[in-house]
């Protein structure tokens, strides 16, 4: 059990306290194990790297290799370059396609949901104005309402305007997020003093200078935050463009995927499961990648005002 | 009477299907006043040219439009996969609820036909000539389309069943191929007693199987005329069929594998599904999803109900239909495009990629007939299709509700397969919730 683990630090010798029941001493230098918990805790990791680890072996096979292989090992054969390549090139190139509007997607919505979130959520935090609370009631509501039950009356709305068919219909919704409004609301109260802005007022800053230098920067953490949620939530969007979109010119990857996965159900359909697998890989590498990227400031934001300085 | 009319008229809109078989709602051709377009007419529609929008999940569609706009450079096809099945009937009866972004052209299978051609939500043909092309098709096919004068969609391709088996698999336990359902079930008993981990076939309980499994059996659960339908499923043929196959599912002799899925594909490949009574348009799918298995597979005769019949059934297959909201000056346009891909020049470039015909002339070509099948070892299967498309039986028709109909069948023949509920109890209860449902769209059913 805990004797394998090789322990970083001698306990300090302390004098010994009458305990009732615990055996061994807890510091926070020196975390008690608990095998329980390890392994509680390994079945999870397991649970949730399995399907990971799956995807990865499985995107190595081809077609055939698919099939005739156990799913968590490799067949004989390494395929993933040709894979690769494939996904790449499978319907004169759509998966790019597919790819670049993925992109336009993450960047306008997200990026834009990002912003109207900060400007929101400071003004909320840092400004009195009468029916704050109204507006503190609707946004509480809002995070409450799954976006999945609000897709169908959006697309009512949205054929109403005619913007059904068209990359709007996924963007303009992608801009509320109103999660990200009241987790940059809460934010902005503790991480700007009203003391910092008065100094700025009274050195003469007005209020769009006092925003972009003394507050922006100091939102940094809480900004990647939501950025983070709000471009993960745009990535993996299927319901929205699912029903908005019928022009696959326009399909985010997330439905040109299950558009190749579908193909295998029909009748003369070309069944491609290899390039879907492929496809679904180098969906999430991007994410990971902002993950890996944007982690530090993302900590850094949780842990703002844990510790009194 | 009065109150199942007034229901049809504010329940769902289907107020021209009141008028059917009158001529208020136009369509049918003896109405002086009706618009009537010939051969000239198509042809001013292709010269002045214009944009077409096309829904079809067929690959093969995409390639046709573009030979298409290479032959008529003045008119745009966009082709729209706008999902598979199921998925696009809810669009498209969507889009004609909200009479806005319906297609000039959607694919439509035989099954669903009725959904639209009935609440006039596709355009009759029959006004455009396609009535003409009766002889061009064989009668499966075309008897799915056309009512009377009356043409809803022109056949794309055609699905007449026949028996995939797997040789290697039958050549290995000594299993001769089955020409009759009650052979095929000694079949199955042999190969599952020789070998535990394999399956005659897989069934869960689908239900344009069972459906082309009665047709086939000379049943004829379905009786439409206009808005009155009769359903029942004990007729002989029926008892046929429910008689074999209950024992397929008692002794366990049907994998429960869900078609289409990835644990179907693999068991096609590796043996442990031994055969697939499926329409003729499965070979392409054999070649990209089963690869592995490339010549162990053979075609043979769908088995039959009693030794010596030649009956056979459709099992799939679709139209493509014109919708009535389609853009309204595109019509000519749209029935012009249907007719080249239908029955014209597109035939042969469906061929080529894959796609299984319902032109007779296609059909009876040497070309067709003899080409031969390297992922069935070189067999000659288009002969074996060929006249499994002669032979299907005539008279059947689905409900003009079958889309709904088989979006139930889980939940009551389903049964059958995951319980102790038997093959014609669950075949009742699909019975009884259809008849429930027909009433409550305002159509007289017994």
């Amino acid at each position: 059990m805990t004797t394998s683990t090789p322990v970083r630090r001698p306990a300090p010798p302390r004098p010994a306290a009458p305990r009732l029941r615990t055996p061994r001493r807890h510091t926070p230098g020196r975390p008690r194990r608990s095998v329980l918990l390890t392994a509680l805790t390994g079945v999870v990791l397991v649970y949730s790297l399995l399907p990971l680890v799956w995807l990865l072996i499985s995107a190595t096979k081809s077609q055939e290799g698919l099939a005739r292989s156990f799913g968590l090992w490799f067949d004989g054969d390494f395929d993933l370059w040709s894979n690769i390549a494939d996904t790449f090139t499978y319907q004169d190139g759509v998966f790019v396609r597919w790819l670049l509007n993925t992109v336009l997607y993450v960047v306008v919505g997200a990026g834009g949901a990002t912003l109207l979130a900060v400007l929101g959520g400071y003004a909320l935090a840092k400004f009195d104005f009468p029916g704050k609370k109204a507006v503190f009631a609707v946004v509480i509501g809002a995070v409450a309402v799954p976006a999945t039950a609000l897709a169908v009356p959006t697309f009512l709305l949205f054929s109403k305007i005619g913007l059904t068919d068209t990359p709007w219909a996924v963007v303009v919704p992608s801009l509320i997020s109103p999660f990200g409004l009241y987790l940059m609301w809460v934010f902005a109260s503790e991480a700007i003093p009203t003391e910092l802005m008065e100094a700025a007022r009274i050195d003469g800053a007005g209020e769009v200078r006092t925003f972009f230098r003394v507050a922006l920067p100091l939102l940094a953490p809480g900004t990647v935050t939501v950025l983070l949620f709000t471009t993960v939530a745009t990535w993996n969007n299927y319901f929205l463009p699912l029903i908005m979109l019928k022009d696959s010119d326009w399909y985010p990857l997330t439905l040109g995927l299950d558009s190749w996965n579908k193909q295998a159900q029909t009748s003369g359909g070309e069944t491609v499961t290899n390039l879907v697998l492929t496809g679904s890989l180098l969906t999430i590498v991007p994410l990971i990648a902002a993950f890996l990227l944007l982690q530090k400031y993302w900590r850094s934001g949780l842990s703002a005002g844990g510790v009194k300085e | 009477m009065p109150k199942h009319l007034r229901r049809l008229l504010r329940g769902t809109g289907l107020l021209c299907a009141l008028a059917l078989g009158a001529t208020a709602c136009g369509g049918s051709g003896d109405d002086p006043g009706d618009q009537k377009v010939g051969a000239a007419d198509l042809r001013a529609a292709l010269q002045k040219g214009g944009t077409l929008t096309v829904w079809a999940w067929d690959s093969t569609v995409k390639s046709v439009a573009a030979e298409f706009e290479k032959k008529y450079p003045k008119v745009h096809v966009e082709v729209v996969n706008a999902g598979t099945g199921n998925d696009q009937y809810k669009a498209l009866s969507n889009a004609i609820s909200a009479k806005k972004g319906v297609p000039d052209v959607a694919q439509v299978e035989y099954y669903a036909i009725g959904q639209y051609s009935l609440t006039k939500g596709l355009a009759d043909l029959g006004a455009y000539g396609a009535g003409k092309l009766k002889a061009d098709y064989s009668p499966g096919p075309w008897n799915s389309v056309a009512d009377g004068d009356s043409v809803w969609g022109l056949p794309m391709d055609s699905g007449p069943m026949a028996l995939f088996y797997n040789k290697k698999v039958f050549d290995k336990y000594e299993i001769t191929v089955p020409t009759t359902w009650d052979a095929y079930l000694e079949a199955a008993r042999k190969l599952h007693k020789a070998n535990p981990k394999m399956y005659i076939t897989s069934d869960v309980g689908d239900a344009g199987m069972t459906t082309s499994l009665l047709w086939q059996a000379g049943s004829h659960p379905y009786k439409v005329d206009g808005t009155n339908v009769g359903i029942d499923f004990t007729d002989a043929g029926a008892t046929k069929y429910t008689e074999v196959w209950q024992k397929l599912i008692d002794e366990k002799l049907v994998a429960p594998v869900t078609g289409w899925t990835d644990d179907w594909y693999k068991g096609l490949g590796d043996g442990t599904i031994a055969t697939l009574p499926t329409g003729a348009w499965m070979p392409n799918n054999f070649v990209t999803g089963v690869k592995q298995a490339s010549g162990d597979w053979r075609v043979a005769a769908l088995p039959q109900w009693s030794a010596g019949e030649h009956a056979g059934a459709e099992n799939g297959g679709s139209s493509l239909a014109v919708p009535e909201l389609g853009k309204h000056d595109n019509k000519a346009l749209a029935y012009a495009f249907t007719k080249y891909i239908a029955a014209g020049a597109g035939v042969g470039t469906r061929i080529d990629e894959g796609a299984f015909p319902a032109t007779v002339e296609d059909l009876d070509s040497p070309e067709f007939q003899n080409a031969k099948f390297d992922y069935f070892g070189g067999q000659q299967a288009n002969k074996i299709f060929a006249e499994a498309a002669k032979n299907v039986s005539s008279g059947w028709s689905y409900l003009p509700y079958q889309v709904y109909a088989n979006s139930i069948f889980n939940d009551t023949v389903g049964k059958a397969y995951v319980s102790g509920t038997g093959l014609a109890a669950g075949l009742k209860s699909w019975q009884d919730a259809s008849v429930k449902y027909g009433k409550e769209q305002g159509f007289t059913v017994k």
